[in-house]
């Protein structure tokens, strides 16, 4: 599945798909994991982390794209590092502008977001060898797949944590939340275990892969 | 404790609010380079040292930015000066220890987007923290990162030894310890000021 060097790769559903399951940041390479266990303590942070995250993914990716003939080999690095500073700047006020009370919470994560190893990993390893159109698919496809991890833990979280979902009460009053989830050890745990089931799966098909082609032959 | 002491924002850093363990920064050096005692040790050193370089430099750029009025360029300058740190620690040990900066690998200029360095300069300059302060926080902060290290590879080093489930191998099994020891530092919210 992955890309040769220096070889331009025709765009195809799978330049998409391949953020979301087989590459998924998160639960395969195991990239930005800070964010994603620092703002998972609820649904709405997940979200907005997600799209923020989103953002200055595609606009880097596009960026370093069409500038992959200028940018000398050298200094390569550091000029990802201020290309994707510029946009976290402006992800950093356009939130505090459209909703003060995300901005709090979220607090100094979405201007961490510059030392997001996944953004920086797409530039170099994807953006600055591919054309502007792979680019851009491929960084919605990860961005896609980030966002969706950040709501595998976020919804899990907050659902045990306060029983909640989106602020909307999902168990009942006498419900007992499980306030270490959505406390720091809970995100260590609510993610290991999604990685223990995502290990599972692979297991299972793995043992049944041989037997299945037994059968047929 | 007077929150603003030098001594109670040192033992914040490192134990109540452990970068690693609690604020959850710079986790992939965290979960990369755990798996022996001594690398993490080195790394724990590298790391506070850049951690010390960006939290003056961080300092001086923030009242330079402040004079001129051109704060929202802070964001960019800060990184900038923390690739710069990378870079030279990065020479530095490339003359001197050939041998770790092999161990070392590609996690040495990933210091760089090491959250809990950036994140470090960032808080300090939330919270205002004059120059002596700065420093008690950097401190605190590399010490924490290094216990945090040095803890982690302690356990998995004695896990290679353990007859784990097969599924549980590798990264799952390093993120419910991680889990277990974050739990057992939330204890030290007792010393006072949970959350600053």
């Amino acid at each position: 599945m992955s890309v040769l060097p220096n070889q331009q790769e025709q765009i195809t559903a799978d330049t998409f798909l391949r953020g979301l399951w087989q590459e998924n940041p998160v639960f395969v390479m195991l990239l930005g994991l800070c964010p994603v266990l620092a703002v998972t303590n609820s649904t709405m942070n997940a979200i907005a982390m997600g799209l923020a995250t989103t953002f200055v993914l595609v606009a880097s990716s596009t960026l370093v794209s069409l500038l992959r003939k200028a940018i000398p080999k050298q200094v390569r690095i550091a000029t990802y590092i201020i290309i994707i500073a510029t946009f976290v700047t402006m992800v950093d006020y356009l939130i505090q502008a459209i909703s003060l009370d995300l901005y709090n919470a979220l607090g100094a994560f979405i201007q961490l977001i510059v030392a997001n190893c996944v953004i920086l990993g797409r530039a170099e390893a994807y953006a600055s060898k591919q054309k502007v159109g792979a680019a851009v698919v491929n960084a919605f496809g990860m961005g896609a797949g980030f966002t969706i991890a950040l709501l595998c833990l976020g919804t899990v979280r907050e659902l045990l944590g306060a029983g909640t979902i989106l602020g909307f009460q999902i168990f009942s009053a006498n419900f007992e939340p499980w306030v270490v989830m959505i406390l720091p050890p809970g995100g260590f745990f609510v993610l290991g275990a999604w990685l223990l089931l995502f290990e599972y799966l692979k297991q299972r098909k793995e043992r049944k892969l041989p037997n299945a082609e037994g059968a047929t032959s | 404790m007077d929150p603003n002491s030098l001594i109670f924002i040192f033992l914040n850093a490192a134990l109540i609010n452990n970068f690693v363990l609690a604020l959850f920064l710079g986790l992939c050096p965290f979960l990369g380079v755990s798996a022996k005692r001594e690398t993490a040790w080195n790394m724990g050193l590298a790391t506070m040292f850049v951690m010390l370089v960006s939290s003056v430099s961080a300092y001086g750029i923030n009242w330079l930015l402040k004079e001129l009025d051109i704060e929202f360029l802070r964001l960019i300058c800060y990184i900038a000066v923390i690739a710069s740190a990378v870079q030279l620690v990065e020479m530095t040990v490339k003359k001197f220890s050939p041998s770790l900066f092999r161990a070392q690998g590609i996690f040495l200029p990933l210091i760089t987007t090491n959250c809990a360095i950036l994140g470090l300069a960032l808080f300090q300059t939330f919270r205002e923290y004059n120059f002596l302060q700065s420093l008690a926080f950097s401190i605190g902060a590399g010490v924490g990162f290094t216990i945090a290290l040095m803890l982690m590879a302690g356990l998995r080093e004695k896990l290679e030894l353990a007859k784990v489930p097969s599924v549980s191998q590798g990264a799952a099994m390093s993120l419910m310890l991680a889990g277990l020891l974050s739990l057992a530092f939330m204890r030290f919210a007792g010393l006072g000021g949970s959350h600053a």
